[in-house]
């Protein structure tokens, strides 16, 4: 079992409200790390210094955020309305748990009951303001007395291995903070390292851009999970990225271009160290890599990314293998970045 | 000047792949430059320093253009793609593009039932005459600009990619006749503006301007069945006063203005309704900037036929030589 | 201070989003007496300073109220018979919908008055009869003839909306502007509030320039002036006809202190204890993800800032007949006031490290 992945999976930190998991992050790299600090958004950034052989100065950024839930308003019998933090598809949430608050009270997420419903209602989707979070109070007073206007909720998974694959919550991102965490453990760099576990990606990549900008770094490197579409499916298209089939490299999506000198660099140093690679179909989507490319006078910057099916629902799976290798992608990335690499004439 | 524009519309530099585009423009540029950078998006920066009493100016033409990028090779052989910018579908049929390699696709659609409707981009593919991915000359993630060669007709200019690459020539041109200035002026050649005005933005980060004027191409209301838009071509420099991105400097629109009215460049006022501009980016950089565009009308926007007009351009140079040569007060 | 009289001169002024030079004097004139130093920056925000008490390098909190409104320009003069018409678009996020037969102000070479006229339902081409009227049909008309318009407007020309604020029962008044110039209001409020009592930060007032566009003023003045934290001040929506239960407060019932992504915990308990200090009826309000106000640009600015936001109820917003309580505008310049006279030098130490604290059984 994968404790690593399972702690991180398993602690709440919806976007904005990432507490629990900034203070399971913080120690875990607390030995591992020669500064740390927390910023005025709430990263948590780290520097882990460099032998002194390179003058680069590397941010690697994996967001700790999650998509959840934030409580509105209570109704006269006691369940909470909610809105998303973050995007949702609706068919997501109907019939699912949820953990409110920093007490984690358990909820359901309920629906009318099958048999009740009309034939058009069983063919439509329910909209995320006609459902609401039950946490068995018995009224209105009962349930205020629980639960905030403006408190979070979050999915409840409990990780479990299936062979090679893992399943549970909040891969996107746990699995880039866990291989982020890794390659802080690992032994110096050739240059300073900082690391940004950075907040609220999933409501717009809001906090890499200040982390990047107080960094004010030579080069980014962001590790990420993207979604795998690698489902049965009778037409020839694209699966975005499949499990099993390595680490995902990012070329163009919906908000950037990578930077084609670390894109080459990413993908040379994969044929090098035979780690296999696949390339995430260009086009929509969005990581950090878009803020912190952006930030000041340009970071040149560039993703890698763990395949993950079923994004942003409480079922994700990930392939460990592909876990792995984008560990030790990104690292012998880093180890093998040079400050010809991002030179230009 | 037709032979400078002909070199830079029929070049390949979609949107974050502008490594030869710089090449290009960096010769033209060099004799006229106090300076030159590139930064680290890719922007080509051109600095004339001015004689110290006057203001921090940057320029920004963009280099890039749009273009398609392979997202999945079929077992047939058949590319399928997303659009770099704004690429219209119903301006792809039979359309051909150059890959960085230099190998060249035809582009189709799948079979169209009902000829009113116009596909998605995703239902469209390209053809460079391979039979599988085996051996297929590209792959995905792999980059395309559209071919179509430059056209003079009488004042009439016509090629792929006047969007943005007359606006390149207009601050090339502007360079060269720029005896002296008062200020310091970055001519930006700018990366990424087809996908959200991007290199503008870190080059208005970095160099930190008082004043930013985007030149760019804007549309036309002079077509039939048009936008009702107060813009034709012919009729000389259009001013940005608001785009849907920005609302341009009040002060710096009256000064270009009155820089028009002074030396009888023709001009016309521009409000326009969709699209905008490096000028966007330079506005909200930094502590902002009085940012503003100098815009050359142009018709066919994201076609392979943009179409603008020689003496629109021939103004547009002349009114930014004029607001550079002389100072600015907003 | 007469808080009617200053709504009326702060709503009355017409400054669309891009057209600030019209009511920054009359915020300056406002404010000036009671700050430092006060300038308008390079994107047109005006931008003043009270000094605070501490020794230097003093902490300094911003306060961005964005006196923009959303208004039409003109795109076009088109003739007909003789007399002169504008064909407008929107400046901000107009609901064309209640644009018809309102009152405005043309700001060409010289103001001129003028109405929003349209043809009538049965005049207009068929498939657009049952459909709210679109610009392309709505036109400005200054009643004078085509060379009188011609002489005096451009396109590009500025038109704001034109509505005298007037009261209604009580101290609810309703005109145009109110958002945001209520806050501005507030914030007028504040500094007053702060003449004669001592703070030791800095207080930067902002009234930001182009917040109905893109929230420019925010993203700017919060990179340049560099706070160690900041509060946006504006509207939000109050509960009446129209609006949804969640999120919609009372007129009447108190500022509205926000939380959610673009707010800062710290910001949103600190308001809480101001308020609690005076015994001031207030409501919680929240965003899930994006506020819409300058809290979302003031936050990202440089290496990020500490932001609070702080919403004063109104009705019919991005109407003519914005309504809201007065009480509401002097409690928000009071709670601003309280908040910033709590404010010691460990203020951002402590909710830093609070965002590392275990969380209390």
């Amino acid at each position: 079992m994968n404790e690593l992945l399972k702690n991180l999976t398993e602690a709440v930190g919806v976007a904005s409200n990432e507490k629990e998991v900034r203070l399971l992050i913080r120690d875990l790299i607390v030995d591992h790390v020669d500064e740390w600090h927390v910023d005025a958004m709430g990263n948590l950034l780290a520097l882990k210094k460099g032998t002194g052989a390179s003058p680069l100065r590397v941010l690697v950024d994996a967001h700790m955020d999650e998509v959840g839930l934030m409580i509105t308003d209570v109704d006269s019998n006691g369940t909470f309305k909610f809105e998303g933090v973050g995007g949702f598809n609706d068919r997501t949430l109907l019939g699912k748990v949820v953990q409110v608050g920093p007490e984690k009270i358990i909820g359901v997420i309920g629906a009318r009951p099958v048999h009740l419903l009309k034939a058009e209602q069983r063919n439509s989707v329910v909209k995320m303001d006609a459902m609401r979070i039950d946490i068995g109070a018995k009224n209105k007073d009962a349930a205020s007395g629980k639960v905030k206007v403006g408190e979070y909720a979050a999915f409840v998974t409990e990780y479990e291995e299936l062979g090679e694959t893992a399943v549970g919550k909040a891969f996107d991102n746990r699995a880039g903070c866990a291989a982020l965490i890794e390659l802080l453990r690992a032994r110096p760099y050739p240059f300073d390292v900082y690391a940004s576990f950075s907040v609220q990606e999933e409501v717009g990549l809001r906090g890499a851009q200040v982390a990047a900008y107080g960094v004010n770094p030579d080069a980014a490197l962001v590790l990420e999970c993207t979604p795998a579409y690698d489902l049965p499916n009778d037409d020839d298209v694209s699966p975005n990225v499949a499990l099993g089939k390595g680490p995902s490299i990012y070329v163009m999506d919906g908000v950037t271009i990578q930077d084609p000198r670390l894109v080459a660099h990413i993908t040379r140093t994969a044929a090098a160290n035979g780690i296999p690679f696949q390339i995430r179909q260009p086009g929509g989507g969005g990581t950090n890599t878009a803020v912190i490319q952006r930030t000041r006078g340009g970071i040149p910057a560039a993703t890698i990314a763990v395949p993950g099916r079923h994004a942003h629902t409480p079922t994700m799976m990930i392939n460990l293998d592909d876990y792995a290798n984008v560990v030790k992608l990104a690292e012998a990335t880093l180890r093998s970045l040079t400050p010809e690499v991002i030179k230009r004439n | 000047m037709n032979e400078l524009i002909k070199k830079l519309v029929e070049a390949y530099g979609p949107s974050g792949f502008e490594d030869g585009m710089r090449d290009l423009i960096r010769p033209e540029v060099e004799a006229y430059a106090d300076e030159i950078r590139v930064d680290a998006l890719g922007n080509l920066i051109a600095i004339k320093n001015g004689d110290g009493s006057g203001l921090k100016v940057m320029i920004a033409a963009h280099m890039d253009e749009i273009g398609v990028m392979v997202t999945h090779v079929t077992k047939e052989g058949f590319l399928r793609f997303t659009n770099i910018g704004g690429v219209l579908p119903h301006n792809l049929m039979g359309s051909r593009v150059q890959f960085a390699n230099g190998t060249i696709g035809l582009i189709y659609s799948d079979r169209i039932e009902d000829r009113g409707k116009i596909h998605p981009l995703n239902k469209f593919y390209i053809d460079v005459g391979a039979s599988s991915p085996d051996d297929c000359p590209v792959s995905v993630g792999d980059a395309a600009g559209f071919v179509r060669p430059f056209m003079a007709q009488g004042s009439r200019l016509t090629a792929k990619t006047m969007d943005d690459r007359i606006g390149c020539v207009v601050a090339i041109e502007a360079m060269k006749r720029l005896k002296s200035t008062p200020h310091q002026v970055y001519f930006a050649f700018t990366v990424q503006e087809e996908v959200g005005v991007r290199g503008a933005m870190t080059a208005a980060n970095h160099l930190d301007p008082d004043v930013g004027i985007a030149l760019d191409v804007t549309l036309t209301g002079d077509v039939p069945e048009a936008r009702p838009m107060a813009i034709s071509l012919g009729k000389g420099a259009a001013i940005k006063v608001k785009d849907s991105g920005m609302i341009a400097h009040a002060g710096l629109v009256r000064l270009m203005k009155q820089r028009a009215d002074a030396a009888s460049i023709p001009y016309q006022l521009e409000v326009l309704d969709g699209g905008s501009t490096d000028a966007r980016s330079m506005q909200i950089a930094n502590a902002g900037t009085a940012a503003g565009c100098i815009s050359i009308p142009c018709r066919y926007v994201h076609s392979q036929s943009e179409t603008v007009d020689a003496g629109d351009v021939e103004s547009c140079i002349q009114l930014l030589v004029e607001i550079l040569a002389n100072p600015i007060e907003l | 201070m007469d808080t009617f009289k200053l709504l009326k001169t702060l709503t009355e002024t017409g400054a669309p989003s891009g057209f600030e030079e019209q009511i920054a004097p009359v915020v300056q004139e406002l404010w000036e007496p009671f700050v430092d130093t006060i300038s308008v920056d390079r994107v047109g925000s005006l931008i003043a300073v009270k000094n605070g008490r501490a020794p230097e390098p003093r902490p300094r909190l911003l306060l961005a109220a964005h006196m923009d409104e959303i208004g039409l320009m003109v795109t076009q003069i088109v003739e007909h018979e003789g007399n002169g018409f504008l064909r407008v678009t929107n400046v901000g996020g107009v609901d064309r919908r209640q644009v018809y037969a309102q009152l405005v102000t043309v700001h060409g070479r010289k103001e001129l008055h003028g109405v929003v006229g349209n043809l009538p339902p049965h005049l207009l081409p068929e498939d657009r009869r049952d459909k709210p009227y679109g610009y392309e049909d709505l036109v400005i008309d200054v009643g004078l003839p085509l060379a009188d318009v011609e002489a005096n407007v451009s396109v590009g020309d500025f038109v704001s909306f034109r509505q005298p604020l007037r009261k209604l029962q009580g101290k609810r008044v309703s005109g145009k502007a109110l958002d945001n110039r209520a806050s501005v209001a507030a914030v007028t409020i504040c500094l007053e509030y702060l003449q004669g009592r001592s703070h030791d930060w800095d207080v930067v007032a902002v009234a930001t320039a182009q917040e109905e566009t893109r929230l420019l003023g925010a993203f700017t003045s919060a990179f340049s002036q560099q706070p160690d934290a900041a509060i946006a001040i504006d509207v939000t929506f109050g509960k009446g006809p129209g609006a949804s239960d969640e999120n919609t407060f009372d007129l009447g019932g108190g500022p509205v202190i926000d939380r959610g992504p673009n707010v800062h915990p710290g910001l949103y308990q600190g308001l809480q204890e101001a308020a609690d200090s005076l015994e001031m009826s207030i409501n919680t309000g929240t965003h899930s993800r994006y506020s819409g106000t300058d809290a979302f640009g003031l936050q990202i600015a440089r290496d990020g800032i500490p932001t609070g936001l702080v919403g004063i109820p109104l009705r019919y917003m991005h109407t003519m007949v914005e309504s809201l309580d007065m009480k509401d505008v002097e409690r928000t310049g009071r709670l601003l006031g309280e908040f910033i006279t709590r404010l010691d030098a460990d203020f951002i130490s402590n909710i830093t490290a609070a965002l590392m604290e275990e969380e209390k059984a």
